[in-house]
């Protein structure tokens, strides 16, 4: 296994916390200033999608869009026609929430290099709650062929996303969320598109993670341990195209595997990985997410708890896999 | 520097385009007929006079941009870009074939020369937008002009406003769009399906310049795009008002002929009526 340095003190409640969309503010200026085609479109939100850094920088090549989805991307799909590089932001819920048509005609099938950003994904919105809580976007996202999807799992790996997809000349969607989310990756971790990294090695079962939802297993992979488990946790940022590869060679070695992702499962990230087991390594699998059901209104943590996705929830609930389901040997 | 055509060469390009359009949407066995039979005059006249363009070199980086935002009415451009030289008239036989380069909707990765992926309504003007946008503020290239084509019943759709907005707040001046007001669409005539007038005001209250024009009249065609390219002060709407199936009686103005093709019967009366003036001449093809 390469190694992937992770930062320290990540167990403890000093833990450095920061929102994903504000690495991504921070990566989209540094492309911007790297690419001078590359051009940003925002609809009426662009604090929030922390877009405002690419303004401000580059006032010039900044578009006000208004409150409308659907000029976004398609826009965007002109622009792109056009030699540029258009990154567009939103809430996930609104973008590729309402515009998904436009998305699979104008990017996918008329295959343009245009950046979907859907900000404030998932349930950990909060308050706002279900209308505005998108659980759906991983799978809208990855049925699309052309389309790259990215869940960086850290506010640091969100800026290397940002860089990476701005150069990959593919349409792509980067989800992001709203809420300070710990940080466990380093400057020097690697981030490459369509790579998987192990971050924690163990032999009883795989944890694989997308998104925020990564730190979580590392946590609970952590309790897991002291209860005699040893667990292997497994990063996958890129949900499309996925690393078969590395999640092949890691279930192989352990015979059961966990996915975790704060989305619907079904088609979503869990989706993805119960049709690569079934048709290359049948595996007993356990899907954390949520499950056929919306969000409501909550604070985030309280949210995160109800629906299992905290890492003292999934250890219970890991625990209670390993412990029923017998290691698939080979 | 190619030859301005007369009026009258345009005219005769216009037939030659739908005498193309009959035989090739026969040989398909599926598409429609009304709409691009009534975009003849159009469609010859922004690629035989209009636009700048390079058919040997579909990139050319001095072009001007085509849109058809109705993807559906992409027979007639099929055809008149085979005659410009984009690719083979023989090519047009295998329009909606497996295989072919010429889907039953336009797909621009297939095809040099087009500059969109069309079919789904409404979504061909943003990116015109887009184009027009890119031209104007971020290039500041003010000799390039970015044309679109829509459908009537396409204004139904939510994203033509969102657009027709954004265009309005930006001036984009070297976007002009025609819209194809032939009066129908699927479920029967616009007027019933959903109302679209005042059209002339909905524009105009967007911040676009209006015009109204005869569009199976190609000099009005050919005007009415000088006097847009010389409005600088906001995007242009040259609202043409076409017959649906223009050139063959028995399609024009009825809606059943929006989506669907001639068989071999009908071709051979449709040909016979195009080559004739509807049997007023002997048609010299016959």
């Amino acid at each position: 296994m390469s190694h992937y340095p992770l930062r320290r003190n990540i167990y403890t409640d000093d833990v450095e916390r920061e929102p994903t969309r504000a690495g991504f503010g921070r990566g989209l200026k540094v492309a911007g200033e790297a690419d001078g085609n590359i051009v940003a479109l925002c609809a009426d939100l662009t604090d929030s999608t922390q877009m405002s850094k690419f303004k401000e920088a580059f006032p010039d090549r900044f578009v006000e869009i208004g409150v409308a989805e659907q000029n976004l991307v398609t826009v965007a799909s002109g622009m792109a026609r056009a030699g540029k590089i258009p990154f567009t932001s939103s809430y996930a819920a609104f973008s590729p929430g309402r515009n998904w048509e436009q998305i699979r005609t104008t990017i996918c099938l008329n295959d343009q290099p245009v950046k979907i950003i859907g900000s404030h994904a998932g349930v950990s919105v909060g308050p706002d709650g279900a209308t505005h809580q998108m659980l759906e976007d991983i799978a809208l996202m990855r049925v699309l062929p052309n389309m790259v999807v990215v869940a960086p799992g850290d506010s640091v790996e969100a800026e290397k996303a940002t860089i990476a997809i701005a150069k990959n000349g593919k349409p792509s969607y980067l989800r992001l969320a709203r809420e300070k989310t710990p940080v466990f990756s380093t400057d020097d971790s690697p981030f490459e598109i369509g790579k998987a990294y192990v971050l924690r090695e163990g032999s009883d079962v795989s944890l694989l993670g997308t998104g925020t939802m990564t730190y979580q297993l590392l946590v609970a992979a952590k309790i897991l341990e002291e209860q005699g488990i040893k667990a292997e946790v497994v990063h996958v940022p890129t949900i499309k195209p996925l690393d078969d590869h590395t999640i092949l060679a890691s279930v192989q070695k352990t015979g059961r595997v966990v996915t975790a992702e704060e989305a619907q499962f079904a088609a979503g990230f869990g989706g993805g990985i119960a049709e690569l087991l079934s048709e290359k390594l049948p595996t007993p699998l356990l899907r954390i997410g949520m499950h056929d059901r919306f969000g409501e209104s909550g604070s985030p943590d309280e949210l995160l708890e109800l629906f299992g996705l905290t890492g003292d929830k999934m250890a219970k609930d890991i625990k209670h896999f390993v412990d029923t389901t017998p290691q698939y040997h080979r | 520097m190619k030859m301005q055509p007369t009026i009258i060469e345009l005219e005769h390009k216009a037939y030659a385009l739908r005498e193309d359009l009959i035989t090739m949407l026969e040989h398909a066995g599926s598409g429609h007929s009304a709409g691009p039979l009534g975009l003849a005059e159009l469609v010859a006249t922004l690629y035989f006079d209009i636009m700048k363009y390079d058919s040997k070199n579909p990139e050319w980086d001095e072009r001007d941009f085509f849109f058809l935002s109705n993807g559906h009415c992409v027979p007639i451009q099929y055809v008149a870009m085979a005659h410009a030289g984009f690719f083979e008239r023989d090519e047009l036989k295998t329009l909606r074939k497996l295989g072919s380069r010429l889907q039953g909707h336009p797909e621009r990765t297939k095809l040099p020369g087009l500059e969109n992926t069309s079919g789904p309504l409404g979504s061909g003007l943003s990116q015109a937008a887009g184009v027009a946008y890119t031209l104007q503020h971020l290039d500041k290239n003010s000799r390039r002009f970015v044309y679109v084509i829509t459908g009537d019943g396409e204004l139904n759709e939510g994203n033509i406003w969102e657009a027709a907005m954004f265009a309005g707040k930006y001036k984009l001046s070297q976007l002009i769009v025609f819209i194809d007001r032939n009066n129908i669409q699927i479920d029967g005539p616009t007027d019933e399906v959903m109302p679209l007038e005042d059209l002339h005001g909905k524009w105009e209250a967007f911040g676009w310049h209006v015009q109204e024009i005869d569009g199976h009249n190609v000099e009005s065609i050919r005007d009415a795009a000088s006097m847009a390219r010389a409005i600088t002060t906001k995007p242009s709407v040259i609202i043409a008002h076409t017959i649906p199936g223009k050139g063959v009686d028995f399609m024009e103005y009825d809606y059943r002929w929006h989506g669907k093709p001639p068989s071999s019967d009908e071709a051979k009366d449709a040909l016979h009526k195009l080559r004739t003036l509807d049997g007023k001449i002997t048609g010299e093809h016959e």
